[in-house]
């Protein structure tokens, strides 16, 4: 059965207040996970597990966090991702807008990348909203 | 002092939940550490007891061969204190489990009554990380202390077996 949008959005809703410990109103569509939830390295493994519990599918974890392509010495270079590299992460997740972070890509900004919107299309992508 | 925060098992279903109990005693000093006058077991032995549990829960899951650790404590609530003479009722159920890691849900109850609840993310040592956690003898032991095989359970009802790699260790 598919979801609407807005069932979507409040799954994820319930998922990030319940691994993050937010109210449900800093839970925007533009809220950014890291900068505004407070999201640290572990919650991303707790938020992805809840994920795949309430939609019912698998996140391969390079798919929402690239780290192959940030590790990557021929797509960073002095702490900055190459354009062949911004190409790579852009193929990898056409579920973000990676406008912003292409403008000066470094590799230390990317964690504060992923909002709560990116969250909502990848999920879209993956469950195919109506 | 031993690192153990539940005294027994008193239910254990493979895979899906499991109970123990805590019985809080007035000889235990850290209940004395917090108000010199009003003895009370600290909340983090409570999150403690329960991560114990559904550790244990997990780490059964895969016959005690991966390393568990609580790596993220995502809710504590607390509904009243736990005094000398209180039996904690501690439950986990298992809310999702993968190779990476699992989630439980625990909750403690004193007479019936709800009295902690906590969601607790365990995360699986990968090979990144190469230190054995528990000498495989000794945790035997402390797993039959805590009556697993006693009491544990598979999920088709039949009883639990000791894994053959801790039998192995113990005849080594």
């Amino acid at each position: 059965m598919s979801l609407t949008k807005d069932e979507i959005y409040e799954k994820i809703q319930t998922a990030l207040i319940d691994a993050l410990g937010v109210d449900d109103d800093e839970v925007t569509a533009e809220a950014t996970l890291v900068g505004d939830l407070g999201a640290e390295s572990i919650d991303f493994l707790d938020i992805v597990f809840r994920l795949e519990k309430a939609f019912d599918i698998e996140i391969p974890r390079s798919e929402l966090f690239p780290e192959d392509i940030l590790t990557n010495a021929e797509y960073v270079q002095d702490g900055k991702v190459t354009p062949t590299g911004v190409e790579q992460l852009k193929k990898r997740m056409a579920f973000a807008d990676l406008s912003k972070f292409e403008q000066n890509p470094m590799v230390q900004d990317f964690g504060n990348l992923l909002t709560v919107n990116d969250m909502c299309r990848y999920i879209e992508g993956k469950v195919g909203a109506t | 002092m031993r690192w153990f925060w539940i005294d027994k098992f008193v239910e254990f279903e493979s895979g899906c939940r499991a109970v123990a109990v805590k019985n809080v005693t007035l000889s235990e000093d850290h209940l004395h550490q917090c108000l010199p006058a009003y003895p009370y077991l600290p909340a983090s032995l409570i999150v403690e007891g329960l991560a114990q549990t559904g550790g244990l829960l997990i780490g059964e899951y895969n016959r005690f061969t991966e390393r568990v650790v609580l790596a993220k404590i995502s809710k504590a609530e607390f509904h009243g204190l736990a005094l000398p003479g209180d039996t904690l009722t501690y439950t986990a159920e298992l809310e999702y489990i993968k190779d990476d890691g699992a989630l439980v849900r625990g909750t403690s109850h004193v007479n019936g009554q709800l009295q902690a609840e906590v969601d607790l993310f365990f995360a699986h040592l990968d090979d990144r990380i190469e230190e054995e956690m528990f000498e495989p003898v000794h945790f035997l032991n402390m797993l039959r202390t805590l009556r697993l095989f006693e009491i544990g359970r598979k999920a088709d009802g039949e009883r639990l077996e000791v894994p053959s790699h801790l039998l192995e260790a113990e005849r080594s």
